[in-house]
């Protein structure tokens, strides 16, 4: 499966990371150097964009976790948005969502 | 070398079928004593030079370019033949390693009265990600965990080892599920690379009491079936996954067990699991397990887990993992 990975700079040390397709064990390391990398520059607003991600498994979650405190060491935010149910559920059940930023929008169906 | 100069000279002279055999015994002999390929050529190049001293320069110089030949074959081979090697000896670590595992985790379900509980936990590689562990104390009290490490392989099964032996050390004095997660969640915390995480949930149950008390890291919801009303229902509980933030907090969940009531829990290597390119519904696992909702506990988990394994054309994607703890008279 693939996974294609947009970065638009909107504004100062803001981007929005655009994702299409599925985020698994293949495709987390390529997001995980896009995100990392964004971090590294610190005080960055790095928003998600999920909108287009059907399928995320664990490592996926790894990622975000990974984002996190990456943020935490560097400063700057992580925010996720257009999340998919499925997608969002994962953020749920892990209670990930209490300490990630989630677009409260749902955006339905697979 | 005498005796290969002497059997070729021979084969030229007579093509005797003889000499040809003494070839094969003599290449056998130089396997044993490590000749490389190119020594041989090497021989036969000076048993040339020595039979026929006036050969053409041409068949000179083509030997030249044989014997260079065969030595780049011959490095190329022994690299290869290392590599393989040292492959094999990779595989035979992870076999020990997963025999190891097997044997680390191994936990017995005990006989609690009242109880009928099942289990069954299967890894989708050699290593299992999953985990579960059942425990007493003398008060009769019976503790259970489960949980899924998120990582695959050896990092993954080295922090399953971890896992292991701080809940054993920590249930040893039976504390509340709840303040077991938030100790472990330090330790997993402290241990564990940035992407890496755990799930997890540990129940108590006490007999006396007959209540189920309960705490979860973000792990995938259980099923909790109620006999008098003929229900299933999500098994309710939030909490954050193990190793993100070590000053999390959990909260304590309780379920009064009347007879006949049921407590499911499983790993996503359940719910996770994905047909071509379809999805198993949470729905779909339950529609199974009513199938079977007449049988013992360990045979239902059972026929439950050959169910999916021969949907997913016993390919299984991730680790599956399923407990069973059903209230009996």
């Amino acid at each position: 499966m693939n996974l294609d990975i947009k970065t638009t700079e909107i504004g100062a040390s803001h981007y929005i990371v655009s994702l299409f397709g599925e985020i698994d064990a293949y495709t987390a390391p390529q997001l995980k150097d896009t995100l990392l990398s964004l971090i590294e520059k610190q005080g960055q607003l790095i928003e998600v964009d999920l909108q287009q991600v059907n399928y995320m498994d664990s490592t996926g979650l790894g990622v975000f976790i990974s984002a996190l405190k990456s943020t935490k060491e560097n400063g700057g935010e992580v925010r996720l948005i257009h999340l998919q149910e499925r997608v969002r559920r994962l953020f749920t059940i892990t209670g990930l969502d209490s300490v990630i930023t989630i677009d409260s929008t749902v955006r339905g169906g697979n | 070398m005498e005796n290969y100069r002497y059997y070729l000279k021979r084969y030229i002279d007579t093509q005797d079928e003889s000499a040809l055999y003494q070839a094969e015994q003599l290449s056998k002999l130089y396997i044993q004593n490590k000749i490389s390929p190119e020594e041989i050529i090497n021989k036969h190049i000076q048993a040339l030079k020595d039979l026929f001293p006036h050969l053409p320069k041409e068949i000179d110089l083509s030997m030249n370019f044989l014997l260079e030949t065969m030595i780049s074959y011959g490095l190329a081979y022994q690299e290869h033949q290392s590599m393989r090697k040292q492959q094999l000896s990779l595989r035979s670590e992870m076999e020990l390693a997963a025999n190891m595992q097997q044997t680390l985790l191994l936990t017995e379900t005990p006989n609690i009265k009242g109880l009928d509980i099942g289990a069954v936990s299967v890894p989708a590689k050699q290593l299992n990600g999953d985990y579960y562990h059942f425990s007493t104390d003398k008060n009769g009290r019976f503790g259970v965990a489960i949980a899924d490490v998120i990582g695959k392989g050896m990092p993954a099964a080295l922090a399953m080892s971890m896992i292991k032996y701080s809940v054993d050390s920590f249930s040893d004095h039976h504390p509340k599920p709840s303040s077991l997660l938030e100790k472990l969640n330090r330790v997993v915390e402290n241990n564990v690379e940035p992407g890496m995480f755990i799930t997890m949930l540990y129940g108590l149950y006490n007999p006396i009491t007959e209540k189920f008390m309960y705490a979860t890291a973000g792990h995938e919801p259980g099923f909790f079936y109620d006999a008098t009303k003929n229900e299933f229902t999500e098994i309710e509980g939030r909490g954050l996954v193990l190793g993100v933030s070590d000053d999390t907090t959990y909260q304590e969940y309780e379920l009064a067990l009347q007879d006949g009531d049921i407590i499911f829990l499983l790993t996503d290597g359940v719910t996770e699991c994905r047909i071509g390119d379809r999805f198993i519904e949470r729905q779909e696992v339950l529609e199974v397990i009513k199938h079977y909702m007449h049988l013992p506990a360990q045979t239902l988990v059972e026929k439950v887990y050959k169910h999916f394994e021969r949907l997913q054309e016993f390919q299984l994607r991730d680790d599956f993992t399923l407990i069973m703890i059903r209230k009996q008279v």
